[in-house]
């Protein structure tokens, strides 16, 4: 039985080291949507969302309630927009109303992102595909919920450079659009190689084309209660370090197994993957830069980093595993600067640089997020920067991705607001030479070879 | 297994004063729910306990339980917290 040195661990996780379920995402498929009318379309979408969703933020409040844990978000993510749109969206403004319809779809079913205006042209854009990156601007700035991602390479196809040099302009258009909007529409576009399809996190969400037609993917958090745990291993060897991780993580991640359970009986939708990332916040102690100071470094970003963040990701993913019998989406630490007080601070002091998070990228679960960068950065720099962390991915068989944000009238060494969990960030240098002529190219990079491993 | 789910952890956490526990089992008294197990410690002045319940005979939904718990624990000056076990079993038991 139970005893009560176990109730006050749990309580005490969730109570002082903001143990919580980051989130409940539904995944849609809107491929029985699909109609040539636009209007039709428009109307489809809206229904089946309305239709299917209609439960899913009462059962996560009703499980939050009988568990006393917290479950942050409750989200959607859709089949890539611009599949569903393609017969019937003509310009980039009929791929604006989809986002719109979305948008009205999220508010009414009470989620607070719903993920999926998204195409995956790692190979090459269709006609569609490239109208749907043209409205991203337009669209993140016309709606408050929609989330929007690009999968712009693979490991299986290499990248696509014309859409990587499409996505620095989209990119730097989508801040300038937004720039009196509350939230910049930058925070809420993801560029992706190696994209998953059951990805439950925001904004980089949609519903792959390989999945079922409703699914429940859950995404569990913890950082706090890591950094807490490893408190008690100061000074111990990397084994005792990485046994403490391992166990740690397979404590968080079964609350989310269990959540994932609960949420897909009373919504009679199948479970698909419990994504077992440490997924920080901007609370204090809720941070993976934290952890790795906990580790033993002075602030994120000291040599040494890369290390220390392999090894956690490693034993994060070790403990995670057994916890949980299906373990998908990005699975790992993610590395987002503003929404990490520890990585701020790393940040703000010098510590911590675009060129060594980008090192921090190869080994941790995601990529370049939520980083922000002056406003007069050229678009060809951009691209620039999401080609080399695109290779990262592609040559590492691994999911990479970038979530950066111009922000206009800004200057290295002022600070940005993003609100809520998106938090603050200072805006960090980028390099200032040009690579105008390599993103000018055109064209695609050939998928790597799979052999001569060096 | 059928039992287990009706099994509720409750917590009581808060200032030591007289009554406490007397108060806590005649809600449950009164509504049905049979205490399986209780366990209490004093960590640094603070009065700790913890009850296991079976809730399957109760006369009120788990919601109801929960809140009208709560409203007890503030009207006493202590926390009172209702949850379902299996956040405990999963986390803790292989």
């Amino acid at each position: 039985m139970i005893n009560i040195w176990e109730v006050n661990e749990t309580n005490q996780m969730i109570e002082q080291e903001n143990l919580d379920v980051r989130t409940i995402t539904l995944g849609i498929s809107l491929m029985d949507c699909i109609d040539s009318d636009l209007d039709k379309l428009n109307e489809n979408i809206y229904n089946k969302i309305t239709t299917v969703a209609k439960d899913l933020v009462k059962t996560g409040q009703e499980i939050e309630n009988e568990y006393c844990i917290p479950i942050v978000n409750k989200r959607i993510s859709v089949t890539p927009i611009a599949l569903v749109g393609s017969a019937a969206c003509k310009t980039s403004e009929d791929f604006v109303t989809i986002a719109k319809t979305l948008d009205r779809a999220a508010k009414a079913v009470g989620v607070n992102f719903l993920g999926g205006y998204s195409a995956l042209v790692s190979k090459g854009m269709t006609t569609q595909d490239e109208l749907l990156i043209r409205s991203i601007p337009e669209a993140l700035a016309q709606t408050e919920f929609v989330c929007s991602s690009v999968n712009v390479g693979s490991t299986k196809t290499g990248i696509n450079m014309d859409a990587v040099k499409l996505l620095g302009e989209v990119i730097n258009e989508t801040a300038l659009v937004s720039a009196d909007q509350a939230v910049n529409g930058c925070a809420k576009l993801v560029v992706f190689c190696n994209a998953p399809d059951d990805n439950p996190f925001m904004a980089g969400a949609f519903h792959g084309v390989t999945e079922a037609d409703a699914i429940i993917n859950v995404g569990v958090s913890g950082p706090g209660v890591m950094r807490k745990t490893l408190e008690s291993v100061r000074g111990e060897n990397f084994e005792v370090l990485c046994e403490t991780i391992k166990k740690t993580a397979f404590k968080i991640t079964r609350v989310g197994q269990l959540v994932a359970q609960e949420a897909s009986r009373r919504l009679g939708i199948p479970f698909g993957i419990i994504d077992l990332s440490l997924a920080p916040t901007p609370a204090i102690g809720d941070s993976v830069a934290d952890i790795l100071e906990e580790i033993g470094l002075e602030y994120a970003g000291a040599p040494g980093t890369t290390a220390a963040l392999a090894l956690l990701n490693d034993q994060v993913k070790k403990g995670g595993v057994m916890a949980s019998s299906y373990v998908g989406g990005l699975s790992g630490a993610f590395i987002p600067v503003s929404e990490d007080q520890g990585m701020i601070k790393a940040a703000e002091i010098g510590a911590l640089t675009l060129e060594k998070l980008e090192a921090m990228t190869c080994v941790c679960s995601v990529g370049l997020d939520m980083i922000a960068i002056p406003g007069d950065t050229k678009s060809t720099t951009i691209s620039g920067i999401i080609a080399d962390e695109m290779a990262i991915g592609m040559v590492n068989q691994k999911t990479t991705a970038v979530r950066i944000i111009p922000c206009p009238g800004k200057k290295v060494g002022d600070t940005v607001e993003f609100g809520g969990l998106l938090g603050y960030a200072p805006i960090m240098p980028v390099n200032p030479y040009s690579c105008d002529a390599f993103i000018n190219r055109g064209g695609r990079i050939p998928a790597p070879i799979h052999s001569f491993k060096n | 297994m059928e039992n287990a789910k009706n099994k509720t952890i409750i917590t009581v956490l808060g200032k030591d004063t007289v009554g406490i526990i007397a108060k806590v089992c005649t809600y449950l008294s009164e509504h049905g729910i049979n205490v399986l197990d209780i366990s209490q410690t004093i960590v640094s002045g603070y009065f700790n306990m913890m009850m296991i319940v079976d809730m399957s005979k109760s006369s009120v939904p788990f919601a109801q339980c929960a809140e009208d718990l709560n409203r007890i624990g503030e009207e006493i000056g202590v926390a009172i917290k209702c949850q379902k076990e299996e956040i405990f079993e999963k986390m803790h038991r292989i």
